[in-house]
Formats: structure tokens, C-alpha cells, sequence
């Protein structure tokens, strides 16, 4: 498990993607069982397009006063017997972490899902300090078997057919039965339960995400469809939260309502299978619950985007809807992106958080198709985020040089109409005269790019201006 | 909006696309205009810098909305044969402006500009067109018209006037062709991942006849099928609704007329 973007080689990252057979099976699955899920819980909820609006609008307005929300959640928490950790980097974030586990003599850890722990090298920090982490969701659990990360945020496995998961459990699970049939994926499930229930029970710290922190009550929230996360946090005695800043809300009242969009965008349920809320460390009358209880709030980048034109990034509830309907996700999958948020989400995010100059490629390969946006939960509108990525990129020169030369030269046509008629006149011709016997091209100079892949239609000859202003002076006679 | 005047006079952006490669789609979107009642004039235009705006040349992208919006000020109407383009005008010139006085120009261009297929029906209340076809046809919506401008059921309910034509549906119309503009060329093997789901959709709908609102789509999935040596016809949806289907289809030979 590495931190370290491979962004910039996103060309061959996706170029093997392509070609990667397992992979390229796998990725049938999110084309088509995300999006018909996805759609039939939306019709079957008429108010969902005034639900996007009004989440949009609540966590715009979570956006502007976030500091006031993280200041009355922190009172909250502190109030129910709980700690509330800042984190302004990565590396901060995991000494906090670390320490907590260390102070309290911790061995092994285990740990629900949580994109901001893979952001920030969670895993490998709690390694190098000697204990162990085991992540308890069944997609994680798989890909931390094999040593990889996520290729999705709410799907990390979803680039790896069952067969491929039957390998890793075969492979690891060797105290099993090597005869056992492990054909269906249910019986992939009731192992990884088996297997983890001791973990459950030996863990020393729960490490668990969070989907929402409520400011009035202090409360986190988390929905998993498999009750790790549930066990994760109430079994050990300390039970450490791990969130990013943004995602505070102001109410209860507030979280119902992204509730009601997530997981309909993230799996087309209704609501997940479990939604579990968490308060401060276990009281006297609770049956059961942690004796501790820390939450650790990660900025990591991003109160720099507040205030800028990727402010409306930071009303992402993670739902994965963009990425499950974006045909450059469809094509190459999650590890290909190259770090760790993928699909048109993370095409506007990972720059914000690694830099432009690594993560340049992601905005840069989109068509622009704008599915992404029309599904978003909170309408984030992730192409024109993109382009002011572009624009950023073309500001600062970063833009590779043989297109920015490329766009110079017909800017300079497009912008002088008369040498454009000429110019464009003669080069159609041309074309439309070298291409007479076949109406295409298979190759051609400068066009390699299009002609490696399609043949390039031949123009029909002088262009449309020309013969129009033909056709009227013949009129006119 | 006040009242269309009784013979509105409509600035025929062709597109760059049209005017380079394919007049004919040109000379359709003309003879549909004037049936519909339409003066049409052709200003002297380039592009509508949409390329430069997507690749973040915002100044350019500026400076060629200006030149757009110069060009067709006597217009009472502009129309494209292109979701794509007209997006550009409608939904992005206004953004590209942040003084006051321009910003409301570019709204107000905005506000008379439209995608041919939709400004015929929806503007001109066309609900029929005096063509025929005689055969399947499949159709494409293209990203920018689909989801920009809401145009999915403005060409079918034309291409359903056009005497012996059947429209079959393909799989996932709705779905992005891989085109993009520079995309295309820029992470071309992507491009052909997506652009190869798109044919074969194409080829499972059964028909002979692939038509779209938009030349860059076309001419990505046109270039692709005839790669692919695929008995599949490409034409603009203009070309059919007009009856101007006597140019040879989108990419191919003039012998080989189907």
C-alpha cells in the first residue's frame, strides 16, 4: 500500500487498464448494476430532484459557516465524555492516531471503511509503529489481502471478479479446508465473517469513518450495508473516529436529508442496511460501547479550497455516483487514476490535494459528457470544475507545450476570419482532394492521435462559407 | 421574448466542424429554416471557442465570443446545427464575462440562440417535415444537447414525420460516444475504449443508419465504423429531416451509396 500518486503516468496506468482482461470483466458490473439500481430508486422517490437542491443548499451553507459547526461539534463531543482532534496534514493526522493506539497498548486494530485514512496512509503508519490494522469491510478486507487500494470509493473491490477473490482467500485462509467450494459469493462472505469475527474480538482500537458529524449532538454517523462498522466501534474499548472537516452538518434534521440522497446516488437502496450513530464513549446505563472515545478531524488541503472556485468540491458526500456513471471510470476503472479518489470526483479532487502539477492529467481526460453532474446528490458541477482546472493548468503554463502550440496556431486563424476563409479553403480541398477515392483517412500527419484509433472522414471539398456565398451571388443573377 | 417576427432572420452558425468537413449539413439546416419560414444569412464566422475554452484558454474562448456575438448582431435568431456549439453560446459565453455590460450581452445572444432540431420545434412549433426515408434508422444523443440543452425528444419526434422511416433505439443513446473534442485525440486509447461500446451498440440496434445531432460524434463514430469495416451508414439527423441525403454518408466513399 503506497501513498504515492502514480497520476502522472496516468496514459499507461490506463493503457494497461484497457488491457487487462480480469479488469476489464470486472468493470461490466458498475456499468450496469450502479446505474439501473441508481435509477429505479430515484423514480421511485418524486421529490429526489428537490432533495438534490436542497442538500446542495445545505451544504453550502455548511461551507460558508464550517467553522462555527466544527467549533459547536468539538463542544459536543467534548461534552459527551469524547476528544476532538485537529489535523491540519497527513502526517499529523497519524501520529494523533498512532498515539492514541500507543497510549492505550494496542496491538491490533481494526478498522471500517474510511476514505480519509486511505488518503492520509493510515494503514501503513499504524504498521510502522508496530501494531496491526485489519480492515473489516468485506471489499477492503479483500484488497488489503492483496496489498492494493481502492479502485472505488464505496466499491473497493469492484474491479476484481469473484474468482479473483477466491484466489486470495485460498491463498491466505490456509488454516480452512483447502476442499471447501467457495463458488458463490456468499460463501466468499460467510468465510470473511468467520475470519473476522475473532478480529472483532481481539482488537484493542475501532477506527471508523464517518458520513456525517452532527454539530448539535456531536454524534457521527456511518451507514455500511455489513455491520462492520457497527462492531468495529462498540467492541474494543477505544473507538477512534476519523472524518474529514467537510463533513459536518448542522442537525440531525440535516443528516436525515443527505441520508435520503446518498444512499440512493451511492447503490440505488433506499437507505443503507445499517445507520449507526455514535456519541461520545459508553455511559453507565449503556449496555455496551467503548470507554473511549476520539475523533480526529483532517484537513489535509482543505480549507485552502474554501473560498476558491473548488469550494462546491467540498459538498461531496461520497456517494461514487459520478464515477458509477462516467464512460472514462467505465473504460479504465479506479487504479488507473493513480491516487486515491478516482472518477470525475476525484478528477477535480486529487489536484486540489496533490497538487496540479501531479494530478494534471485527471481533469484533462474528460469528455465532458456531463453525466457526472446530472446525477450528483449535491450538484457539484464537476465538469466546469475540471475546466478551471484546464484553466489553471493554462495559466501557469503546465498545459503540455505541442497542444498549447497547437492552440496558438488556430486561435490565431479563428480570431482572422479572411485568412481563415483562405487558409481553411485551400487545407479542405486539399484534404477533400487526397481523400477523393476512399472518403477517409487511415493515417495522417498530426492527427495520429485520431487516425491510430478511427479513420479521419475525408472533408466533401470547398467549405460550407464558400459555397454558400456561391449560391447567393448565383441567385442574385 | 417578444413575438417572432412573422419571417425571423436567422443567423445560420454553421460550425467550424460543418464548414470544413461537411457543407451538405450546411445547405440541410438552411432548406429546413427557409421551409420553416426562416430568412437565413451565413455572417462570415470561424468557431465558437469552445476548444480554446476547454482547453483553459479563457482569453481566446472570450475573444471569439465577442467575435460571434459581433458577427450575428443583426440577427433576430442564431441557429446550429450542433448541441455542442450552441451550448457554448448559450450556457458558457455568459459565463466568460464578468463585466456587467458584456455579461448582459452575452445573456441576451444567449437567449436567442438555439440548437436547429429544437429552435424548428420548439420555436417554430415544426411538428412535421416534407422528407422521406425508407428504412431503420438508430439515433445518438449527444452529450451537450442531451444534457445542456434538453434536446432528446425534439429529433425523434421530426424523424417520426419522415415518411418510411423507423427509428430504432439503440442501447444507452444517452451515453457519451467518447468524442470530447481534443479528448479524443489528446487520450485517444480511452476514446476508442468508449467509442467501440458505442458501435457496438450501433451494430446490436439492427440498423442500417446512424444519425446524431452533432458532426464531432459523428465523425469519431463514423471514423470508428468504418475502421471496424461495419456496414453502418453515418449522416447528420439535419440531412435526413431536409431530404438531402445524396452526398455520400459521413466518411465513406461516393461509390458505395447505400
Amino acid at each position: 500500500m503506497t501513498l504515492h500518486p502514480t497520476t502522472p503516468d496516468f496514459k499507461d496506468n490506463a493503457h494497461r487498464a484497457l488491457h487487462d482482461p480480469e479488469l476489464q470483466k470486472a468493470l461490466g458490473h458498475v456499468q450496469h448494476g450502479f446505474i439501473y439500481k441508481r435509477q429505479s430508486a430515484v423514480e421511485r422517490l418524486p421529490e429526489f430532484e428537490t432533495l438534490r437542491e436542497s442538500a446542495r443548499d445545505l451544504k453550502n451553507h455548511v461551507l460558508k459557516n464550517l467553522d462555527l459547526y466544527l467549533e459547536t461539534y468539538e463542544r459536543n463531543v467534548t461534552a459527551s465524555g469524547g476528544h476532538v482532534h485537529f489535523a491540519r496534514t497527513s502526517a499529523e493526522a497519524c501520529e494523533t492516531i498512532v498515539n492514541i493506539c500507543k497510549s492505550h497498548g494496542a496491538k491490533s486494530v481494526t478498522k471500517g471503511k474510511s476514505m480519509v485514512s486511505e488518503e492520509i496512509g493510515l494503514n501503513s503508519a499504524i504498521e510502522a509503529a508496530g501494531m496491526q490494522a485489519v480492515e473489516t469491510d468485506l471489499g477492503e478486507y479483500i484488497i488489503q489481502l492483496r496489498g492494493e487500494t481502492p479502485s472505488h470509493i464505496i466499491a473497493p473491490a469492484v474491479h476484481l471478479t469473484k474468482e479473483q477473490v477466491e484466489g486470495d482467500f485460498r491463498r491466505v485462509h490456509t488454516h480452512l479446508d483447502g476442499a471447501r467450494d467457495l463458488s458463490e459469493p456468499v460463501q466468499l462472505l460467510t468465510e470473511a465473517r468467520g475470519v473476522l469475527r475473532e478480529k472483532f474480538l481481539a482488537a484493542d482500537v475501532g477506527i471508523t469513518g464517518a458520513n456525517f458529524l452532527i454539530a448539535e449532538t456531536g454524534t457521527s454517523i456511518i451507514v455500511t450495508n455489513e455491520g462492520n462498522g457497527d462492531l468495529t466501534q462498540s467492541l474494543p474499548k477505544v473507538h477512534i473516529v476519523i472524518a474529514s472537516i467537510e463533513k459536518v452538518v448542522p442537525t440531525l434534521e440535516d443528516a436525515s436529508l443527505l441520508l435520503r440522497v446518498l444512499a440512493r446516488s451511492a447503490t440505488g437502496q433506499d437507505m443503507s442496511v445499517y445507520t449507526t450513530l455514535s456519541t461520545g464513549p459508553r455511559r453507565e446505563t449503556d449496555p455496551d460501547g467503548p470507554e473511549h472515545y476520539h475523533v480526529v478531524l483532517v484537513d489535509n488541503g482543505r480549507s485552502a479550497m474554501l473560498g476558491t472556485e473548488f469550494e462546491d468540491m467540498l459538498r461531496c458526500i461520497r456517494c461514487g455516483a459520478c464515477m458509477n456513471h462516467c464512460p472514462v471510470y467505465h473504460a479504465i476503472g479506479g487504479h488507473a487514476y493513480g491516487w486515491v479518489y478516482p472518477g470525475p470526483m476525484g478528477a477535480v479532487l486529487t489536484p486540489s490535494l496533490i497538487g496540479v502539477e501531479k494530478g494534471g492529467h485527471l481533469p484533462n481526460a474528460s469528455t465532458f459528457c456531463g453525466r457526472c453532474e446530472s446525477v450528483c446528490p449535491v450538484k457539484i458541477p464537476l465538469p466546469k470544475l475540471m475546466r478551471h482546472w484546464r484553466e489553471n493548468e493554462f495559466e501557469r503554463h503546465l498545459t503540455p507545450s505541442v497542444q498549447r502550440f497547437g492552440l496558438k496556431i488556430w486561435g490565431f486563424f479563428a480570431k482572422n476570419p479572411r485568412l481563415y476563409s483562405l487558409a481553411s479553403r485551400a487545407a479542405m480541398s486539399t484534404l477533400a482532394w487526397l481523400g477523393r477515392d476512399k472518403g477517409r483517412f487511415a493515417a495522417l500527419p498530426l492527427a495520429k492521435g485520431w487516425t491510430d484509433y478511427r479513420d479521419l472522414p475525408a472533408p466533401q471539398g470547398d467549405t460550407f462559407q464558400a459555397q454558400w456565398r456561391k449560391r447567393q451571388q448565383e441567385k442574385r443573377r | 421574448m417578444t413575438a417572432a417576427p412573422a419571417r425571423p432572420r436567422v443567423g445560420l452558425f454553421a460550425t467550424c466542424l460543418v464548414d470544413l468537413f461537411r457543407p451538405s449539413v450546411g445547405f440541410a439546416a438552411a432548406k429546413l429554416l427557409e421551409e420553416a419560414g426562416c430568412e437565413v444569412l451565413v455572417p462570415p464566422q470561424t468557431c465558437c471557442g469552445q476548444p480554446a475554452f476547454n482547453s483553459g484558454d479563457r482569453v481566446t474562448a472570450r475573444d471569439l465570443a465577442l467575435q460571434v456575438m459581433d458577427a450575428f448582431s443583426g440577427c433576430d435568431y442564431i441557429v446550429a446545427p450542433s448541441g455542442s456549439c450552441t451550448g457554448q453560446m448559450v450556457k458558457h459565453f455568459p459565463e466568460l464575462f464578468d463585466e456587467p455590460q458584456l455579461a448582459m450581452r452575452a445573456r441576451a445572444f444567449a437567449a436567442k440562440t438555439f440548437e436547429l432540431v429544437s429552435f424548428l420545434t420548439d420555436v417554430l412549433k415544426v411538428t412535421s417535415v416534407e422528407a422521406s426515408y425508407e428504412g431503420r434508422v438508430t439515433y445518438h444523443d449527444s452529450c451537450s444537447g442531451l444534457r445542456e440543452l434538453g434536446i432528446q425528444s425534439q429529433p425523434r419526434a421530426l424523424l417520426a414525420s419522415v415518411q418510411g422511416l423507423e427509428l430504432v433505439e439503440m442501447k444507452e443513446s444517452d451515453v457519451c460516444c467518447g468524442f470530447g473534442g481534443t479528448f479524443a485525440a489528446k487520450y485517444g486509447e480511452i476514446s476508442d475504449a468508449i467509442v467501440t461500446k458505442k458501435t457496438a451498440h450501433v451494430s446490436e440496434s439492427g440498423a442500417p443508419l446512424l444519425l446524431a445531432g452533432d458532426l464531432g460524434c459523428l465523425m469519431n463514430m463514423a471514423g470508428k465504423i468504418t475502421r471496424q469495416g461495419k456496414e453502418i451508414d453515418v449522416r447528420h439527423v439535419a440531412e435526413v429531416l431536409a431530404g438531402m441525403c445524396d452526398e455520400p454518408p459521413i466518411g465513406a466513399r461516393k461509390e458505395t451509396r447505400r
